[in-house]
């Protein structure tokens, strides 16, 4: 069956595979929100909601549909087309990042070794920061389309913390690629997963330090979340937007901070790697095996995104200039410092 | 028509009217965003040829950061068409002829090389382009140049402290 030169099994593999990825991470996202709502509570000392469902489980669900069914208002002055673009660039740009993750070890699956992850490409991580760089787009087009003062401030408040803490983040984590010698993220998996390896974390913890303090600003969460600072600037860059459209721009955030918190697992904990548990020993569990990593990759993610929580509801928010000086003056010098320690390392125990 | 040639057919036809609408687009701010569409266009090209650390970089850097920059200062300013100059009719003459005199050196160049006649890219699986042996080359063949270039860049961000501390 070869029609255009095609492997059209792979096709489908890999469409399936997209399908059950994306919907995943929108499910995931979606009980974020009602984790996030949850842990606030908790830490506030009050119950949270706990009207839909039992322990309010529906919420989430009650809460999208009131989204949906709101009416959509497009302002007068606003210039329609990009008020839409907005939005979608970033859902898209947060839902494309999930590409280049494996989720697990490979499936047997109708006769076929299925991998569990979309696209195993050489430059793995590169592609990761390309789409984080696209995600600025969706804020400053949303912003400045709204023809709204307040929201191009903010706008350009979120564009201009992406772009200062990517740096810091890249340069944390060429640290980290000179250790791995590759960008694949699978091929970090399983350096990762040999016997007498640790995880990178044991060799990188500053490096991984910077890299979660510049996820945060890069997801836009408290203490970073300046763009969205509403005693200065009202509401943020999505004030005009209703209904479906302010929903995207909320839930983008909430993928994000899931995928993040994928990376980082991937990167610098194991990924899907069980600790203290020899995978290839265990050959004889067969699919169950993969089952195994997706849970133990899942486990850490969640143990991220309460990280983020916690913060989120324990320290306030940054002025702008601290926000600035912390990552100009202090990330990208010990970023630096962390890259250069690294590589005179690496030198120095290869005499 | 292989799926290769019809990626290619597609890309080509969105990288060129993507760099007409940069040029058509009444807002300076559409002009931006199709521009930006170029640099996904010929990203495209750079991974049809395999060359993807190329074209990731395309991506993060023009596409990502370079435009970000240039929307920032054309959001800012106010661009209305009361303020816009009007140019002279025979202004814009002479920049289409002299536009179109660039293009045919650039074309009758692209012709005339002799290392350009009779080779085609290297399609799907050519390696040249992956980070591996691009780091190689780099540093081993173009070393000098290599370093060269980043003290060009040094000195530029000197200059740009310099400038940005009056």
């Amino acid at each position: 069956m070869t029609l255009l030169a095609l492997d059209w099994f792979l096709l489908i593999e890999k469409l399936v595979l997209i399908a059950v990825i994306i919907f995943a991470s929108l499910g995931i996202a979606l009980y974020t929100t009602f984790a996030e709502r949850k842990v606030a509570a908790i830490l506030q000392d009050r119950p949270g909601p706990n009207r839909a469902g039992s322990f309010g489980l529906l919420q989430p669900l009650a809460d999208g549909l009131k989204l949906i069914t709101k009416e959509e208002i497009i302002p007068n002055s606003a210039n329609k087309a990009l008020f839409i673009l907005g939005p979608g660039l970033a859902m898209t740009a947060a839902l494309m990042t999930c590409a280049v993750v494996p989720w697990g070890n490979k499936v047997e699956m109708f006769g076929r070794s299925i991998a569990l992850q979309i696209a195993d490409i050489n430059i793995g991580i590169l592609y990761v920061f390309g789409v984080v760089s696209m995600g600025v787009y969706g804020v400053m087009i949303g912003g400045w389309a709204s023809n709204n003062k307040f929201s191009l401030m903010a706008a350009l408040r979120g564009a201009s913390q992406a772009i200062s803490y990517e740096l810091a983040m890249g340069l944390s984590l060429i640290a980290l690629l000179m250790l791995t010698g590759s960008l694949s993220l699978r091929k970090i998996v399983e350096q990762q997963m040999m016997d007498g390896h640790f995880w990178n974390i044991a060799y990188q913890p500053l490096g991984f330090l910077i890299f979660f303090i510049c996820a945060m600003a890069e997801c836009n969460r408290t203490p970073f979340d300046l763009p969205e600072a509403e005693n200065e600037l009202n509401f943020g860059y999505h004030q005009e937007y209703s209904s479906m459209k302010l929903g995207f721009y909320l839930f983008s955030e909430y993928i994000n901070m899931f995928i993040s918190s994928t990376i980082m697992a991937t990167m610098f904990f194991g990924g899907y790697d069980v600790p203290f548990f020899n995978e290839a020993a265990h050959a004889d569990l067969g699919n169950w095996l993969a089952v195994i990593g997706i849970v133990s990759l899942l486990f850490k993610v969640i143990i991220f995104i309460f990280v983020f929580m916690w913060i989120r509801w324990t320290i306030p928010r940054f002025r702008y200039d601290q926000l600035m000086n912390l990552g100009w003056k202090k990330m990208i010098p010990l970023a630096l410092a962390n890259m250069v320690i690294t590589g005179a390392v690496i030198l120095w125990l290869q005499k | 028509m292989g799926i290769v040639q019809i990626l290619f057919w597609f890309l080509t036809a969105l990288a060129l009217v993507s760099a007409l609408m940069v040029l058509l687009s009444k807002n300076p701010v559409f002009s931006v965003l199709w521009l930006i569409a170029v640099f996904f266009a010929i990203s495209g090209h750079y991974i049809l040829l395999n060359a993807q650390f190329l074209a990731i970089v395309n991506m993060i850097v023009y596409a990502g950061a370079i435009m970000v920059l240039f929307l920032f200062v054309i959001m800012l300013m106010n661009l209305n068409k009361e303020t816009e100059p009007q140019k002279n009719i025979w202004m814009k003459i002479a920049g289409a002829v002299s536009g179109g005199c660039l293009l045919m050196v650039l074309i009758s160049l692209v012709k005339q090389a002799n290392e350009m006649t009779g080779k085609t890219a290297l399609m799907k699986d050519g390696n040249i382009g992956l980070i591996g042996n691009l780091g190689k080359a780099l540093f081993s063949d173009f070393v000098v140049p290599f370093e060269i270039s980043s003290v060009l860049f040094l000195s530029a961000m000197v200059g740009a402290v310099v400038i940005g501390k009056k």
